[in-house]
């Protein structure tokens, strides 16, 4: 039986990197993947580089590369992440520097491309916006980027190139476990169970500790061991397409058939179509068992074909959101924390400060339920309150008015009121739309050192 | 009895709109779970978090259930005003839920 064997070695853009390291050096892989590229992350990666054009690449790159490319060509580890961002190539050339002030060399670099359509976003302007009424022209002037998910194609060819350290843009986040799975076993989209199978293990490891405790723990319900040393997991395949999920022995966390279920659930919607590029995926069957200590099964995963579009993530630049927060503590805790809340809000229509929206929260309160929900679960009783008050606004200016009246509550609010802070946020959304999949390919090119 | 004495929960976010898991820790309460909590329930408890629709999944193989509730992130995970953008911690709310 020929096994793979693939580490999750990052859940998102800031994971921690020991892990990775621990992976790569004991986990006796063949490939590990780092996951990194959040939605918005690739719009503000693209104001980086708009700024900078040798930036434009996750901001961990040049730490988390510095740690693990040595280990990875001393134990013949490939690496496949979607680092590179809206500018892979100029990824590629730090990675690069990196492997020769480390003194590496026999490496084949490759850098993904093709998911990029901003230069071509006017022919949409007329496409209708996904998620809330418009059209993609409505936001003609405040779009900063536009990429497609891309599916297996650019990866596989760069394996079957020989590449060691594949960086891409966006590619859907399983694509990074599926490529290097379909380029092993020469699997395509008529192998219908293994397709499946694939973009399950890929959705399990993509969150990194999310199947083996982290996001878990509760305690005296989940208790997860060594939550401090959460190892990161590894999925093994063999050609039948059954795999199990595990993590290097003697590292933190727990591998159980209850981790992987809620990892599985995980931001799915239809489970029965599961859209990816790389096909329709239906967990409706999947079965775990618990075949040893963190070591867990999976089987039943199944596809429906391709897609004739693919999405692409459009990211525009949409607010400011300014947050304000200031505590209140005693008995009467709580009613001065509303007073704060229902004077900060007048004021700024007082002084005529121009917002579009505002929320004021009471933190150990009502802060993540409102109030239905918290006075549901709530005794009555609160040493401390938290006053949150958030104020959305068009321009950074006005922020700034608020900033300037969240500062003000010490001395012209209710008694006893401490530690306030205030913070601007300039917010990049995101919205979708979907191209014909014919229209995209997928660009490969190589350094070698 | 509240379902925290017998499911576990993750939620998810995508967008302006939550799926919360819930799993029942033996998969013989599943039936019983499918028959107490229903779309109308959790539409109805989550009445001032969800202003869409909740559309619950059965998902057999795993003995669990996928509740997908729209327009209840506050306009958008990245825009939302909210403290928990991510509505990270509404699976807990859910298992607070007398059945």
């Amino acid at each position: 039986m020929k096994k793979i064997r693939i580490g999750g070695g990052a859940g998102f853009a800031g994971d921690r990197v020991d892990p990775a390291v621990t992976l790569i050096e004991k986990g006796n892989l063949d490939y590990i993947i780092f996951e990194c590229l959040a939605e918005r992350t690739i719009g503000l990666a693209k104001q980086e580089m708009l700024h900078d054009p040798t930036k434009g690449y996750s901001r961990l790159l040049e730490y988390r590369l510095s740690q693990t490319l040595k280990p990875a060509k001393e134990h013949g580890v490939k690496i496949i992440t979607n680092m590179g961002a809206v500018n892979p190539h100029a990824a590629v050339a730090k990675a690069i520097e990196i492997a020769k002030e480390q003194g590496i060399s026999g490496l084949k670099f490759a850098a993904v491309t093709g998911d990029d359509v901003y230069d071509v976003i006017e022919k949409y302007y007329d496409e209708p916006i996904f998620e809330f009424p418009g059209k993609i022209g409505d936001y003609r002037d405040a779009i900063v980027s536009a990429n497609a998910y891309m599916g297996a194609e650019g990866i596989i060819r760069a394996l079957a190139d020989g590449a060691d350290v594949v960086i891409t843009s966006r590619v859907s986040d399983p694509t990074l476990t599926l490529a290097p799975l379909c380029y092993e076993y020469g699997w395509t989209i008529d192998d219908a169970e293994k397709m499946g199978q694939c973009v399950l293990a890929g959705h399990l490891i993509e969150c990194g500790g999310q199947v083996t405790g982290g996001y878990y723990a509760d305690p005296g319900y989940k208790e997860v061991p060594n939550l401090d040393d959460l190892g990161f997991p590894i999925v093994e395949f063999d050609e039948t397409g059954r795999f199990i999920v595990t993590k290097v022995e003697g590292t933190g966390g727990v591998v159980c058939v209850d981790t992987c279920k809620e990892q599985m659930l995980y931001e799915i919607h239809d489970p029965s179509r599961y859209l990816t590029p790389d096909c329709i995926a239906d967990f409706t069957g999947v079965k775990f068992t618990q075949e040893g200590e963190n070591i867990v099964s999976a089987w039943g995963a199944t596809s429906h074909g391709l897609t004739p579009t693919l999405k692409v993530n459009v990211c525009y630049r949409d607010s400011f959101i300014t947050d304000c927060e200031i505590s209140y503590g005693g008995c009467n805790a709580l009613e001065r924390a509303k007073l704060a809340g229902d004077m900060f809000i007048k004021r700024l229509d007082r002084i005529g400060i121009e917002y579009t929206e505002t929320r004021v929260d009471y933190i150990g309160y009502n802060s993540l339920y409102k109030d239905k929900l918290a006075e549901y679960m709530s005794d009555g009783r609160w040493g401390e309150i938290r006053l949150h008050v958030a104020v959305r606004t068009k321009d950074r200016a006005n922020a700034v008015k608020v900033s300037n009246e969240g500062d003000s509550i010490y001395t012209n609010g209710p008694a006893g009121g401490g530690g306030a802070t205030m913070r601007i946020s300039e917010i990049i959304n995101v919205f979708s739309f979907f191209i014909p999949r014919e229209l995209l390919a997928a660009r490969v090119e190589y350094e070698v050192i | 009895m509240k379902l925290k004495e017998i499911c576990h929960s993750r939620t998810g976010d995508k967008g302006d709109i939550s799926n919360i898991s819930l799993i029942p820790w033996n998969e013989s309460d599943y039936e019983l779970i499918k028959e107490k909590v229903t779309a109308e329930k959790v539409k109805d408890y989550f009445s001032e978090i969800c202003r869409g629709k909740v559309t619950r999944y059965e998902v057999d193989g795993i003995c669990a259930l996928n509740f997908v509730m729209e327009e209840a992130l506050g306009g958008g995970v990245l825009r939302s005003l909210a403290m928990d953008k991510h509505g990270k911690a509404l699976s807990m709310a859910l298992l607070e839920m007398e059945i």
